[in-house]
């Protein structure tokens, strides 16, 4: 069986377990058995994750603003996230007169979809994960561009033009940011040598963040992007605009929507700490992988960990203007993508199979060009910023003839 | 700042946020200790010391008091005293200024001093005579001194003021003795 699920454990044994129960000639049947329970685990699971993330953010939040969260909902408001989808669900599902149909109602459901489709190559643990596929951080990076595409749906079903507009502002941010994400990939890609996840997991002996610190800063703060987070949340923009591209969607669209935003933070946070953070090793005793603790706890670790991060840069920084915006993803981010991915290039053809100490040499190259590359930009941007002129123009009011 | 140091800069502001203790006050539980001049949704009434004389529906900017009487053939010492039949405040429209309570002549009128009266229709926010007869005596100290002379707080716990104690003066009338004093015994 040469498939995408063959490291998966737990996907071997069940397919087993259900091919001796079926008849011959039905083992398309286990196969499908089996896919469609680690399928049903999988997405309750980032489900799961994603109702409970919310509730984190909002509580951790608070404490960021010296107050306290939801604490009334459950013991310590445990149960705010289904309150809120009830609330939600209870909510007249109302459509704008103007809505294109189709577009309006298929928004949510895409944008839901695309982030629970990156949820299937993520791997949470060792044989915890849906798929393998060889080319699992392609897909992580192309398959959340379909939400790019749901948003404008949205924006455009929904009538209004300045939903429209919104989602126009969105679109081009997000397809400015996918750029320098992808790129900034591109150096872990070279050290680890595959495509899969699960070998991205185990060729970190170091985790990745120590050899690759510009690739992560990149990838952190396009990513913060990609999901719309602050300082970056210029299309929702909650506090100034209405909500950019989900104006008009109210009751459980609306709530879809979230989802998929905390979906996408979910998800990202995961593949941050699968790529960066040795994913399900324990990063302090690499070489012999020896393990502390099971690798799923290790990998929730981590997850929480980038969640708490993205929680602590959104209450902290303030919202960016669109101009500053873009420019950063073109003018600073994207070299800065290059550049390590060319530096890397560089120190993988001289070290094809590193030793262990050399690992920490290039990570030592790295970091240093990770430094001065930081240094040289700021200066660069702080020096070219663009301050926005007021132009002012004197109209001669002609005399009144009196 | 130049490299990025205004970023982690303000990140350790946020984090020394994140260990202070929390300001919120758990509402239903815990409550803001109110000023006992706060002039609160409840009025305060005093069914012996009004007249019936409308001063404060009359005072009233939003008009949202009404009062009708009957006379009642009950005597006070500045005429007949009427009997009030109808006495509704409508809170809905009610902005709190406080004038007709500035208007009363005889402290029959005073702000209360709550303010949980939200209700799910407009139609219940009026308070009947009724209401004000049976309501807890319990006065805002708002355009009365002689509560706050006495060191009365509506918010401490503590018997309600009975109308012998709402006025400016003890009473308005002087008594037998006094008048005794003044007009046979001092001349």
């Amino acid at each position: 069986m040469d498939s995408p699920f063959d490291r998966n454990g737990l996907y071997s044994g069940l397919y087993g377990f259900f091919a001796e129960l079926t008849p011959d000639g039905f083992g398309w049947l286990a196969y499908l058995l089996a896919g469609a329970i680690i399928v049903f685990i999988v997405v309750n699971g980032v489900m799961l994750l994603t109702a409970f993330e919310t509730y984190m953010e909002r509580r951790v939040l608070g404490r960021f603003q010296t107050r306290l969260g939801p604490n009334r909902v459950g013991p310590f408001g445990l149960l705010q996230p289904f309150a809120d989808v009830l609330k939600l669900i209870m909510k007249e599902d109302l459509r704008p007169a103007m809505a294109d149909r189709l577009t309006f109602f298929l928004a949510p459901v895409i944008m839901v979809g695309a982030i629970l489709l990156v949820a299937a190559v993520v791997p949470f643990g060792p044989n915890t994960f849906l798929a393998d596929l060889n080319i699992g951080v392609l897909f992580i990076v192309g398959i959340p561009t379909i939400a790019t595409v749901a948003m404008f749906l949205g924006g455009w079903g929904s009538g209004n033009r300045f939903a429209l507009l919104g989602a126009a502002r969105a679109v081009a941010m997000l397809i400015s940011y996918e750029v320098p994400m992808i790129v900034s990939l591109a150096g872990v890609l070279l050290l680890a040598g595959s495509m899969s996840l699960v070998d991205v997991v185990e060729a970190q002996r170091l985790p990745f963040i120590v050899l690759q610190p510009l690739g992560f800063f990149v990838f952190l703060v396009a990513a913060s992007a990609e999901m719309n987070r602050s300082p970056f949340d210029l299309m929702e923009a909650e506090s100034e605009l209405t909500a950019g591209f989900h104006t008009e969607f109210s009751g459980i669209r609306f709530g879809l929507l979230q989802l998929a935003e905390f979906g996408e933070l979910v998800i990202i946070s995961a593949v941050l700490a699968v790529i960066f953070v040795s994913g399900w090793q324990n990063p302090f005793v690499s070489p012999d992988y020896a393990q502390w603790l099971p690798g799923q706890v290790w990998f929730l670790l981590k997850l929480v960990f980038f969640l708490l991060l993205f929680t602590w840069i959104r209450a902290t920084l303030p919202r960016m203007r669109v101009d500053q915006v873009m420019a950063f993803a073109w003018k600073a981010l994207f070299p800065l993508a290059i550049i390590n991915t060319l530096v890397t290039a560089v120190l993988v053809v001289a070290w094809p199979e590193p030793e262990y100490g050399q690992l920490w040499l290039i990570a030592a190259i790295n970091w240093a060009v990770a430094i001065a590359c930081l240094v040289l930009f700021s200066r660069f941007l702080e020096r070219h910023r663009e301050r926005p002129t007021a132009s002012v123009q004197l109209v001669e009011i002609p005399a009144e003839a009196s | 700042m130049p490299y990025g140091l205004g970023i982690a800069k303000g990140m350790m502001v946020t984090l020394r946020n994140l260990v202070r203790k929390p300001v919120t006050v758990q509402y239903p539980e815990q409550r803001v200790a109110q000023h006992h001049r706060f002039r609160g949704e409840d009025f305060v009434w005093y069914e012996e010391r009004c007249t019936g004389c409308a001063s404060c529906a009359k005072y009233c900017p939003q008009g949202i008091i009404k009062i009708v009487t009957a006379p009642s053939g009950e005597m006070t010492q500045e005429g007949e005293k009427y009997k009030l039949e109808v006495f509704d405040i409508e809170i809905a429209r009610c902005m709190f200024c406080g004038l007709c309570v500035e208007a009363c002549p005889y402290d029959a009128l005073h702000m209360g001093s709550g303010f949980e009266r939200a209700r799910p229709r407009q139609s219940d926010l009026v308070i009947s005579v009724d209401e004000l007869k049976a309501s807890a005596k319990k006065p805002s100290t708002w355009f009365r001194p002689q509560l706050q002379d006495r060191g009365y707080d509506p918010f401490q716990p503590g018997d309600d003021v009975s109308w012998q104690d709402a006025g400016r003066e003890k009473s308005v009338a002087p008594t037998y003795e006094e008048m005794l004093q003044r007009w046979v015994q001092g001349r």
